[in-house]
């Protein structure tokens, strides 16, 4: 696989005074077609697990029933992300004409967005700009209008399903899959679920068209993405980049030299020792990330890097499911006893089965997320864990 | 005609309609898969995940419980990741648990342990969790006792009380480690809206949610040579304990259950059938009563529909959920009070026993029972009338410690008095059966005929529809039931809470109209109730149904009025139904109870 160079563009933050005509444009286009041009621009969602957008449309439009919904998952709890937070500061616009694209896509009439709670700051502005754009989607013959909701501050409530139950009231707990929230949603109706940034991808889409945005990333991972850059870095922050550089070009780009792993993907993704910068792809190729790109120098202890994933996951997991709920409370454990020599160091090989266990049989993508990073470090640096 | 599925469960071809789980697929198949979370009487949760599955192709596994079917898939039960994922589920849970199950209540009658058992997880590899946790034990509720450190975190008693029970006493709170279930902000039970139901208990895996046992207070008095100890067997206990005791579910134990109770020592084995026979003799004069001071002299201080009173788990539901129709209560206690007031009262007497000197046990398919003997309005007697509740499971289990061959016994019958029964009263064990009965009785005190039922059978009032609603005309009535002729009376029947939350939701709206409705708090009626035989399930229920059903046809009175200790204890002691003296042993009133 070619990976591509290390390049900045700008589309996601570019001033925004074209969302409404992109909106007008669109609206009089077939529902079709809209969703063929975006499954031809390969835009997979950027809130981590990485589905074929036009194809959740797809399946969310030939749904049966007359309501329907798009929710714009706002919750932005990954460790290390806040690009979502940038987003809906800087351009909410065009998160709602992406979110009006899909309203007239699929036929759905009301729409939400699940804002976390910690960004209740955004609210004010945010329902401003809501109230306009409805007024803008009535004037344009789109009846469509979103309203806000807001999280409960558990990371867990940013998956999907978990999300579409706490906005229905319940306590949030992911729920069993089949069905999706595609075809059995928010209050049991076909709903689409993207992320923020998705969201603003297909906007952009509907603006330069899929052959435009094909230029950009590669054969899997198509288009651009921003990058919540943080650690010892030498620079910081929010960047929009080309999908598919090594991580190399990018620790090149962003680590202050003395770079000793990157956490790709916040504490879900993975660790990527120094040795395999090189090798490593950003992307649905390589390693894929929601944003979140955490550089660790050499002054720090991957034990506690582990540590406070791990302590992120016990707390953060719903407790329902098994693998998760006892795994994590295993894996932290575990490691605290290797380290204090009350467990021999193979105990860790035992912990590795755990954790494989976990990613295969947890109900959902946080349990089933927890390996990543446990292996990753403990495979790359077992000497830190043990010592 | 639903669609068919193909698939194939461990190479095997099977066919099976569209929306079959793969549990269920595989159990066509004759391949268990094992589950903890999954029960049939609840919505799927897919929360434990001992059932995963490998399915061909996938990255993650399946859990079976919570998977429909799809066409061409290639399903593996037993594959060796999936027995090592099953085995590391089993054994992070055991971390987790206090595993004393020597010590424990449900030992040898533990799902987990079961699987433990099943899996050999002897040398546990994981550290062990239980010192670092702050379970806590509530013993607060009369009923029921809620181990926290026994807990699996499965949600079945979550969902029952959610589902079944409409209660959502027990609800999941907290995250990740700090997950469990608990009661509203945590209060102890007997503060909260629990209704002492026991359902919950009836669907553990484990020993987190048990009964509140009295086994070792009962042997206690049965060898204080001082005391005398009375016995009172519910109608649906004799359909279900045999379960406990070798028989398949569905036995008629009637006549062993008597034999056994003799043995272990009772002084007097008595059955709670007379007062349901009683209760039919009040609640059906009180209905009559109150349709004619609604329809003749026009009070608007008489409530109607009336409402049954002979649940404990549903009183404590109304008084809490719906206090502002506790009017419509019949204030007859139930059975279970009754027989306690009188067996301190009349019985001493006529047996010449110092009711000080007495101890009144219960033998109840109900946990509420427990709590309901201990209410203050429950004294009538001039003593707690009922001392001790026994649920069938505890019964069970004394029989066993008393090295009793349960399915060798021979049948005996119940001491005379307050041992005589009629089908009637049997029925009280199911759903519709109060109704049944109290039709049966205040028809032909109306008409002076029978009802018009082939065989007594009231066959609208039958059944596991969770309401059920019939009408009766009564025509040709006696003249001094006049104002009755013509009339339509509407009865309706709910069991389980959810059913009567609707229920009494109509009703309060002003939605739905009746005369006579009654309520069981749980599912099935007594049968399915909170003290009986664990597992449960819709099928077990349906053969204990069948079994009250059979045991009324076979005897040979079968109408509570007809029931010649009733017809004596009218002459003797109560004068009539409603008489002074039965509003000051079988009558009551309850009040309102707050929602927190
Ligand atoms: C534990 C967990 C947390 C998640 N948190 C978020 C989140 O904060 N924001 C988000 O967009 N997606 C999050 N997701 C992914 C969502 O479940 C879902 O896949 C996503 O919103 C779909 O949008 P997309 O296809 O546009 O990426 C999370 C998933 C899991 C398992
Ligand atoms: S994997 Fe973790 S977060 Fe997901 S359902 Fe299971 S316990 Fe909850
Ligand atoms: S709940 Fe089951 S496994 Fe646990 S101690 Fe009791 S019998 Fe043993
Ligand atoms: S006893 Fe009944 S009401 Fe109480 S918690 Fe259990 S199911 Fe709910
Ligand atoms: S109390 Fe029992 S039913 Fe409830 S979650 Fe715990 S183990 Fe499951
Ligand atoms: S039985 Fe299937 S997940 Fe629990």
């Amino acid at each position: 696989m070619e990976a591509t160079k290390l390049r900045r563009v700008d589309f996601v933050f570019r001033p925004d005074n074209t969302s409404i005509d992109v909106l007008r444009k669109t609206l009089k286009r077939d529902a079709d077609d809209i969703i063929l041009e975006l499954i031809d621009s390969g835009l997979k969602g950027r809130g981590g697990a990485g589905f074929l957008t036009g194809l959740k449309w797809k399946l969310a439009k030939e749904a049966a029933g007359d309501i329907k919904y798009v929710i714009c998952n706002a919750d932005e709890g990954e460790p290390g992300t806040f690009k979502d937070r940038e987003i809906l500061d800087r351009v909410p616009r065009r998160v709602l004409t992406g979110m009006a694209i899909c309203a007239h896509t699929i036929g759905a009439k009301e729409g939400f967005i699940y804002l976390r709670a910690e960004y209740k700051f955004l609210a004010h502005k945010l329902k401003a700009v809501m109230a306009e754009m409805n007024e803008e989607f009535k004037k344009l013959g789109l009846d469509f209008s979103v309203s806000l909701r807001y999280g409960s501050g558990a990371y867990v409530c940013g998956e999907e399903t978990a999300l579409i139950d706490s906005m229905e009231g319940r306590r949030g707990e992911p729920r069993n899959k089949p069905p999706f929230p595609v075809t059995a949603g928010y209050l049991n109706k076909p709903t689409v679920v993207n992320n923020v940034e998705t969201f603003v991808n297909c906007c952009i889409i509907a603006n330069i068209g899929a052959d435009e945005y094909k230029k950009f990333g590669t054969d899997n991972s198509r288009g651009f993405k921003l990058f919540s850059v943080s650690g010892d870095c030498s620079k910081e922050g929010v960047f929009e980049l080309e999908l598919g550089m090594t991580l190399a070009d990018f620790v090149e780009e962003f680590g202050d030299g003395d770079t000793k792993a990157v956490q790709v993907g916040g504490a879900s993704g993975f660790c990527v020792p120094r040795k395999k910068f090189k090798d490593t792809i950003i992307g649905f190729e390589g390693i894929p990330t929601g944003g979140s790109m955490k550089i660790f120098n050499s002054t720090r202890s991957m034990y506690n890097v582990l540590h406070n994933y791990l302590e992120f996951f016990e707390e953060e997991s719903c407790g329902q499911c098994t693998p998760c709920r006892v795994g994590c409370q295993q894996l932290i454990k575990g490691i605290e006893a290797v380290k204090r020599k009350e467990k021999p160091a193979g105990y860790l090989d035992e912990l590795v089965k755990l954790a494989k266990v976990m990613k295969v049989a947890s109900k959902c993508g946080l349990g089933q997320s927890v390996g990543n990073a446990f292996v990753s470090i403990v495979e790359n640096f077992r000497e830190e864990i043990v010592y | 005609m639903e669609k068919m599925i193909n698939l194939t469960i461990n190479n095997l071809p099977v066919t099976v309609e569209e929306g079959t789980t793969i549990l269920q697929a595989a159990r066509q198949l004759n391949i268990r898969i094992p589950t903890l979370c999954n029960h049939e009487d609840l919505c799927v949760a897919g929360n434990c995940r001992v059932c995963v599955v490998e399915q061909v192709g996938m990255r993650t596994l399946q859990a079976s419980c919570a998977t429909p079917v799809r066409e061409n898939m290639q399903i593996l039960t037993n594959s060796m990741q999936v027995r090592q994922a099953r085995k590391t589920i089993i054994e992070l849970l055991l971390s987790e648990h206090n595993a004393d199950c020597t010590k424990c209540y449900k030992n040898g009658k533990c799902e987990l342990q079961d699987l433990a058992n099943e899996y050999r997880t002897g040398n546990q590899v994981y550290i062990d969790l239980v010192p670092l946790k702050h379970y806590t034990i509530d013993q607060s509720s009369p009923s029921i006792l809620k181990d926290d450190s026994k807990c699996i975190r499965c949600q079945r008693c979550v969902r029952t009380c959610a589902e079944l029970q409409a209660v959502s006493a027990l609800s999941a709170a907290y995250k990740g480690s700090e997950m469990k279930i608990s009661s509203f902000y945590e209060r102890p039970m007997h503060e909260v809206v629990c209704t002492n139901c026991g359902q919950c208990i009836n669907r553990c895996p484990t020993g987190a949610l048990i009964e509140k046992n009295y086994i070792d207070e009962v042997w206690d008095a049965i060898y204080n040579p001082t005391k005398h100890v009375v016995v009172q067997t519910a109608p649906a206990v004799r359909v279900a304990l045999g379960e406990e005791l070798g028989f398949e579910p569905g036995a008629r134990v009637t006549g062993k259950l008597v034999a056994a109770l003799r043995r272990l020592g009772f002084d007097s084995v008595l059955d709670t059938d007379f007062t349901a026979d009683l209760t039919i003799m009040e609640e059906g004069t009180e209905l009559l009563t109150r349709l004619k001071k609604v329809l003749v002299d026009g009070d608007k201080n008489t409530a109607l529909p009336m409402f049954t009173s002979c649940s404990p788990g549903w009183i404590k539901f109304i008084e809490h959920t719906f206090p502002e129709l506790l009017p419509n209560l019949s204030t007859c206690k139930s059975p279970q009070q009754m027989f306690g007031a009188l067996a301190k009262t009349w019985y001493a007497q006529k047996k010449g026993i110092n009711p000080k000197d007495m101890v009144s046990v219960s033998i109840m398919p109900c946990t509420a029972k427990k709590f309901e003997a201990t209410r203050p309005e429950m004294r009538d007697s001039g003593y707690q009338d009922v001392d001790y509740v026994l649920t069938t499971r505890e019964l069970a289990i004394m029989i066993k410690q008393a090295g009793i061959e349960f399915m060798k016994l021979e049948d005996e019958d119940y001491d005379s008095f307050m041992g005589e029964s009629t089908g009637a009263a049997v029925i009280f064990g199911a759903t519709g059966g109060v109704m049944e009965a109290a039709l049966r009785t205040a028809y032909e005190i109306v008409t002076g005929r029978e009802v018009p039922f082939t065989n007594l059978n009231i066959t609208p009032v039958r059944g596991m529809e969770g309401v059920r609603e019939a009408t009766i005309k009564v025509e040709n009535v006696k003249p001094e039931w006049s104002f009755l002729e013509g009339a339509e009376v509407k009865v309706a029947v709910a069991h389980g809470l959810a059913n009567a939350k609707q229920l009494m939701t109509a009703i309060r709206d002003g939605k739905a109209q009746y005369h006579f409705v009654e309520i069981m708090a749980c599912p099935g009626g007594c049968l399915g109730g909170g003290g009986q035989p664990i597992p449960t399930s819709p099928a077990i229920r349906q053969k204990r149904a069948e079994a009250i059903y059979a045991e009324d046809e076979g005897l040979p009175i079968r109408k509570s009025h007809e029931n010649p200790e009733i017809v004596q204890i009218y002459r003797e002691f109560l004068s009539e139904p409603l008489g002074h003296r039965s509003h000051e042993l079988l009558h009551t009133h309850y009040k309102p109870r707050k929602r927190y």
